[in-house]
């Protein structure tokens, strides 16, 4: 049973947004794991996605602002464990990434192969004649691969 | 305002085992942020970035980890700016400088190609702090695994002046590989479950060699004695120059934010 005051925080920092993705909040991402309320007081569990992923702290920083603006108590805990996974990301969450222009992650099972090919769909014309341009893109969640279809270059947020 | 001076850690056995990882991580996480703006690529100049980013997230939870266990009254930032390279309990290879692109290339393979099997064990360990800083280490280093396999690759079996380079970094950075199984002192961690036994995981290391190497052409060079002494706080003349630029700010302006 969640108490009236632990949803009402968890409903305000929901609202809190990606930094580097503003089209996803952090609950679309899996980012906001859990939230406890203890003698009128909440404690909001954020989990990071890349262990030097420097969105953390302005991430906790906002989610302190959305509790302060909601006149509710409470502070933000960094929980490592269970480590965040792009399984988590909601499907709601992906499809405002693909609509972003963004491939969204496919599952984490092939993640391990070393040389493992894996099929992105192009996020604007949806061909999965793809390929990858480099491992890394924009940040540190992100290859940037381009369509051979459409000819456009996208980011795709890799599977983790 | 007043320099800051060196603080003395209290090294048991286990906060010297994760100063060690902690420390391997800053220093290669630094001498990979040494790339930036300066690589051959807009592609690898981010790449090297993140993973430079990555080894500093690793850096940070273990140094943390290692601080509560300590006890001392330090946090993250005085056990990474406020100890002396002779204080400091890295792997030699990590050290070096960065050298040409195909050194850092091979070093980050020789490296991850460890790393990798030795995170996913770390997944296990009794400690459960440790097992959940790998939990998210062992996604992040089989991402370098793969960057830095493929580009052996194709350095080595590129043209002949990249070949020559890839080759070069290989037998010059083999003499120091030994010391990533060498762990002296560390046989009741083994024992408590804390962490694999390094020979153990040899054979995935060498398999991983042995496929990436053959595919590059390039010769993996006999190498019966091996460079050792980082664990101890015994360096090269590298390390020194690097924390000195490193360090230098938090320690003329102690406390400074901005």
């Amino acid at each position: 049973m969640v108490s009236a005051l632990a949803q009402a925080a968890w409903d305000a920092a929901a609202t809190v947004t990606d930094p580097e993705l503003p089209v996803l909040t952090i609950a679309d991402l899996g980012v906001l794991r859990d939230v406890h309320e203890d003698a009128g007081a909440v404690t909001v569990d954020i989990t990071p996605t890349y262990s030097g992923c420097p969105a953390m702290s302005t991430i906790a920083l906002e989610v302190e602002l959305a509790l302060a603006r909601a006149n509710i108590p409470g502070r933000v805990r960094l929980v490592l464990s269970p480590a965040w996974t792009t399984d988590w990301m909601t499907e709601h969450g992906r499809n405002k990434l693909r609509d972003y222009g963004i491939a969204p992650p496919g599952p984490t099972t092939s993640r391990r192969a070393l040389f493992g090919e894996e099929t992105v769909a192009c996020p604007r014309c949806a061909s999965t004649q793809t390929e990858r341009l480099a491992e890394f893109g924009s940040t540190a969640c992100k290859a940037l691969w381009r369509c051979l279809a459409c000819r456009e270059p996208f980011d795709h947020f890799r599977c983790h | 305002m007043s320099a800051a001076t060196s603080i003395r850690v209290q090294e048991t056995p286990r906060v010297l085992f994760i100063l060690r990882r902690a420390d391997d991580a800053l220093v290669l996480g630094h001498r990979l942020s040494e790339w930036c703006g300066r690589a051959p690529s807009p592609e690898e100049d981010i790449a090297l970035a993140n993973m430079g980013l990555d080894c500093l997230g690793q850096a940070r939870s273990l140094y943390q980890h290692a601080a509560s266990l300590e006890g001392g009254g330090h946090d993250e930032d005085a056990l990474a700016y406020l100890r002396d390279a002779g204080q400091y309990r890295n792997l030699l290879m990590l050290e070096l400088p960065r050298g040409d692109f195909a050194h850092t290339i091979v070093r980050q393979f020789l490296y991850a190609a460890f790393m990798d099997p030795w995170w996913h064990a770390m997944t296990a360990s009794t400690d459960p702090t440790l097992a959940a800083i790998a939990a998210k280490a062992e996604k992040e280093v089989a991402y370098h695994l793969r960057h830095a396999a493929e580009w052996v690759i194709r350095l080595g079996d590129g043209t002949d002046e990249s070949h020559r380079r890839a080759q070069d970094a290989l037998d010059r950075l083999m003499p120091y590989a030994g010391e990533m199984f060498a762990t002296p002192d560390e046989a009741s961690m083994v024992a408590e479950g804390l962490c694999p036994d390094p020979e153990t995981l040899r054979p995935a290391w060498d398999a991983a060699l042995d496929d990436v190497l053959a595919q590059a052409t390039l010769v993996r060079p006999a190498t019966p004695w091996s460079q050792s002494g980082g664990r101890t706080g015994r360096h090269t003349e590298h390390l020194g120059p690097m924390l000195a630029e490193m360090q230098s700010l938090p320690r003329t302006h102690p406390g400074a934010t901005w």
